[in-house]
């Protein structure tokens, strides 16, 4: 899980998924047996609006390479409007991170309805990938947490 | 200090087979606040339960991780173990060790380390859990179904047999939906008006039942046990309780030349009308955009002639609020618009029309009187070719992907009653694959090819043009590797069904899910076909996927006893992972009652007394009946007050630490 001059780097990222589409989608992309990365540990949320800046924040700064957010579709939220209100604070939250050095690439939402198992596997390749790409991530790292 | 025990489970090899379950426990061994840790076959099974409860006993635990399934599979289950254990319930936490860990990885290695992270990230959150005790809530005891086609006819009926008030919401002016256009109904021929219209009558002499008809929901709001919905009930300018249903306003209209939707345009209505004769509820509207009292202000023949002074020409639009217990969607289905299938010839040339136009025909009631006349010259014609597959099972975006499942049996069907009537007519069906899986479906398809001596071709049509009066079918014959145009009267094309357009809008009213078809989601695809995901919502024939009428009939009955199952409850055991405010933090700004969906927030000013603290504070108070624990008041708080019991704050970043370690 580090990186180390003999083995691959293998990012650690963390996913928030909504009860009601994404983590029900990440269940369907394991009952179709869809592969991804082990690099990415999900985290079950009651709705993408209970993910508060402060657990990606906390995140990056005890050691993910990179954050995504997974909720349901605009129009879908289970509770009528939450994804609009995390659409919004993570626009601005990301911003904010770019800003402090990390990169738009690390975080990310998106939309998985229920249906959307393939949408989830192919979505977690892909981030990992990207991440993989961008490298272990330095900014916002509290040194006390880290071996 | 929790002492939680750690259950690992293999689910047979589903799990184990990736992941090393025994590692896992050992690993849970060295986590400090765990004090007993054991991995076993099938944790959810009788023995696994008593191991959990014996566990639970022998080793003193305060809380149980079980690394297994989805807690979407079980969570329910091992609350139910706890609970037998002397836990509460909320003690426990599931690591979702097969759908999220062994289902999507192969390196067993890898999958391994990741599973004692879920389970560390699993046993970190409970170490912070706190006992939650449900709260409770009331039940209305009445249903709304919204549709009253056989689906939602089906439905009501069920429900109204168990003694609960049931209301019926029906867009169109009658029910009846379309199984109420069909001829005939496969694979027995049965006569479809001469098994719904008894049902259709049956609704409306039930005194359980309310029928809506010419209404829409508007508004829904609630949850389960406790919806409100509002309905418009749309002018139909006759007044429902005055009319006899006598008809003489119909014949009078001068306004005569209306396409009439009931036979798919194929004949004209007046602009006061009945859909047709057993309609019901027996009442005519007036289609105000084609009546001339209404566009030009002079006529109003129709209130002269009707004996029971019923016409109302300045009626409104009124609105009925009513509570429910359960809503059933049950929004059915409408063949797709053919306009991007250019080549099919629909449209333009007369003489290709689409399988529910057939069926109108066919019908003793319909627009030739059950003749099979082409619509073009009213002609007999000498050879019908009908095309399967229209829009279904495609790949381009003007396609469907999907199959529309009922096309091949009712093709099938209408080959058969077209030889019958006409056995010297010709009939050929181009066809991708036929597909009749069913009781008594092969036979029927059977009977068409060998007794009634139907051509079917296996192949696509590729284009439809006229020529010399004649219709040309253009396809292929995979079977006889060729290419063929087909010289035809009349073309019937099997157009693919897509839930009614008003699915969408309803789906995001009842913040029930829908695929990308619009089709509504089930709470689980095998164990809960007839459930929404969201509670209390239920589903209903074709809004959920395309089916047959003994499918839809026995999903509504299924769905029926659903609600049955819900309405019988005198009280509703609530979710008590709901939203809470810490009255010493919170300093009344008001941002969370903005942010809440439900309303679910209220502000009181009350003395506070704390540490340093006492004084008269404005603060935050949460209804907890009425919170549904989104927690998107949690993160709106400028002052850390408000949280959410089951996914606090602070389990949450624990959460995020244990992953991060």
């Amino acid at each position: 899980m580090q990186v180390n001059e003999n083995k691959e780097f293998r990012p650690r990222i963390v996913a928030f998924c909504c009860n009601w589409c994404s983590y029900v989608g990440a269940d369907l992309a394991g009952s179709s047996r869809m592969e991804y990365p082990a690099d990415v540990k999900i985290i079950r949320v009651p709705c993408s609006c209970r993910v508060n800046p402060m657990f990606i924040l906390r995140a990056f700064e005890r050691g993910a390479d990179g954050v995504i957010l997974c909720g349901c579709h605009p129009g879908d939220c289970h509770y009528s409007t939450g994804n609009y209100y995390a659409r919004r604070r993570m626009t601005m939250l990301f911003s904010m991170l770019d800003y402090l050095g990390i990169e738009k690439e690390r975080t990310r939402v998106e939309w998985v309805s229920a249906a959307e198992g393939a949408k989830f596997a192919a979505t977690m390749n892909e981030f990992i990938d990207t991440v993989k790409n961008l490298g272990e991530n330095r900014k916002l790292r509290d040194l006390r947490c880290k071996e | 200090m929790q002492r939680i025990g750690v259950f690992v489970c293999w689910c047979g090899s589903n799990i184990a087979a990736t992941v090393d379950v025994a590692a896992v426990a050992e690993a849970a061994k060295l986590e400090p606040a765990v004090a007993f840790a054991t991995d076993y076959q099938y944790m959810c099974s009788e023995s696994g339960q008593s191991m959990i409860k014996d566990a639970v006993k022998e080793h003193n635990l305060t809380g149980i991780v079980i690394a297994s399934c989805s807690p979407r599979m079980h969570e329910t289950t091992f609350r139910k173990t706890a609970q037998a254990a002397g836990l509460n319930p909320y003690m426990v936490e599931i690591a979702n060790l097969r759908e999220q860990c062994s289902w999507v990885h192969k390196n067993k290695e890898e999958a391994t380390e990741k599973a004692i992270v879920l389970m560390r990230t699993a046993v970190a959150k409970l170490t912070l859990n706190q006992p939650l005790i449900a709260g409770e809530s009331s039940v209305t005891k009445r249903a709304l179904v919204i549709g009253g086609g056989i689906a939602g006819i089906q439905t009501a009926l069920d429900i109204a047999d168990a003694g609960y008030e049931v209301d019926i919401v029906e867009k169109k002016p009658t029910i009846g939906g379309k199984m109420a256009q069909l001829d005939k109904t496969f694979p027995t021929l049965d006569c479809a008006a001469c098994i719904l219209t008894p049902k259709m009558v049956d609704v409306a002499t039930n005194d359980k039942i309310t029928i809506y008809s010419y209404s829409e929901v508007e508004e829904v709001k609630g949850f389960v046990g406790n919806f409100t919905a509002k309905i418009r009930r749309k002018a139909r300018y006759v007044d429902e309780e005055l009319c006899t249903g006598c008809g003489a306003c119909t014949e009078k209209c001068p306004s005569k030349k209306n396409p009439n939707e009931f036979n798919m345009g194929l004949d004209n209505r007046t602009a006061i009308y009945i859909p047709f004769a057993q309609a019901v509820p027996k009442v005519p509207v007036i289609d105000a955009k084609n009546c001339i009292k209404f566009k030009t202000g002079k006529c109003g023949l129709c209130a002269t002639v009707c004996p029971s002074n019923a016409i109302k020409y300045d009626q409104e639009d009124t609105f009925v609020e009513e509570n429910y217990g359960a809503i059933v969607v049950a929004t059915g289905f409408n063949p797709i618009k053919l306009d991007e299938f250019g080549e099919l010839g629909y449209g333009q040339i007369p003489d290709v029309i689409t399988s529910l136009e057939y069926e109108r025909l066919m019908n003793a009631a319909g627009p030739t009187k059950g003749h099979v006349l082409r619509p073009s010259d009213g002609k007999k014609p000498k050879k019908i070719v009908f095309v399967q597959c229209v829009g279904s099972r495609g790949q381009s975006c003007r396609e469907k992907g999907y199959c529309s499942k009922i096309c091949c049996m009712y093709t099938a069907k209408h080959a058969i009653l077209t030889k019958d009537h006409y056995p010297e007519m010709d009939v050929d069906v181009f066809y991708i694959d036929v597909r009749t899986p069913g009781k008594n479906y092969d036979e029927f398809y059977r009977r068409a090819v060998e007794e009634y001596d139907v051509n079917y071709i296996k192949g696509q049509v590729g284009k439809i043009y006229e020529e010399n009066g004649k219709v040309m079918v253009q396809g292929s014959d995979m079977l006889g590797n060729k290419q063929l145009t087909v010289e035809a009267d009349l073309v019937v094309l099997a157009t693919a069904i897509e839930p009614d357009e008003t699915a969408r809008s309803i789906g995001t009213m009842l913040t029930a899910s829908m695929d990308t078809n619009d089709f509504f989601t089930e709470a689980h695809a095998k164990l809960r076909p007839v459930e929404s995901p969201t509670a209390g919502i239920y589903l209903s024939g074709v809004c959920q996927g395309p089916k047959d009428v003994p499918e839809t009939v026995s999903q509504a009955g299924a769905a029926a006893s659903k609600v049955i199952g819900l309405l019988a409850k005198d009280k509703l055991v609530g979710n008590p992972c709901v939203a809470g405010s810490n009255p010493l933090l919170c300093n009344g700004c008001g941002q969370c009652a903005n942010v809440c969906p439900y309303g679910a927030i209220s502000y009181v000013e009350e003395e506070v007394r704390g540490p340093g603290v006492r004084e008269v504070r404005r603060y935050a108070v949460v209804n907890e009946a009425v919170c549904q624990g989104c927690g998107a008041c949690t993160v709106t708080c400028p002052s850390g007050a408000m949280d959410l019991k089951g996914f606090t704050n602070r389990q949450i970043m624990a959460e995020v630490d244990a992953i991060c370690k």
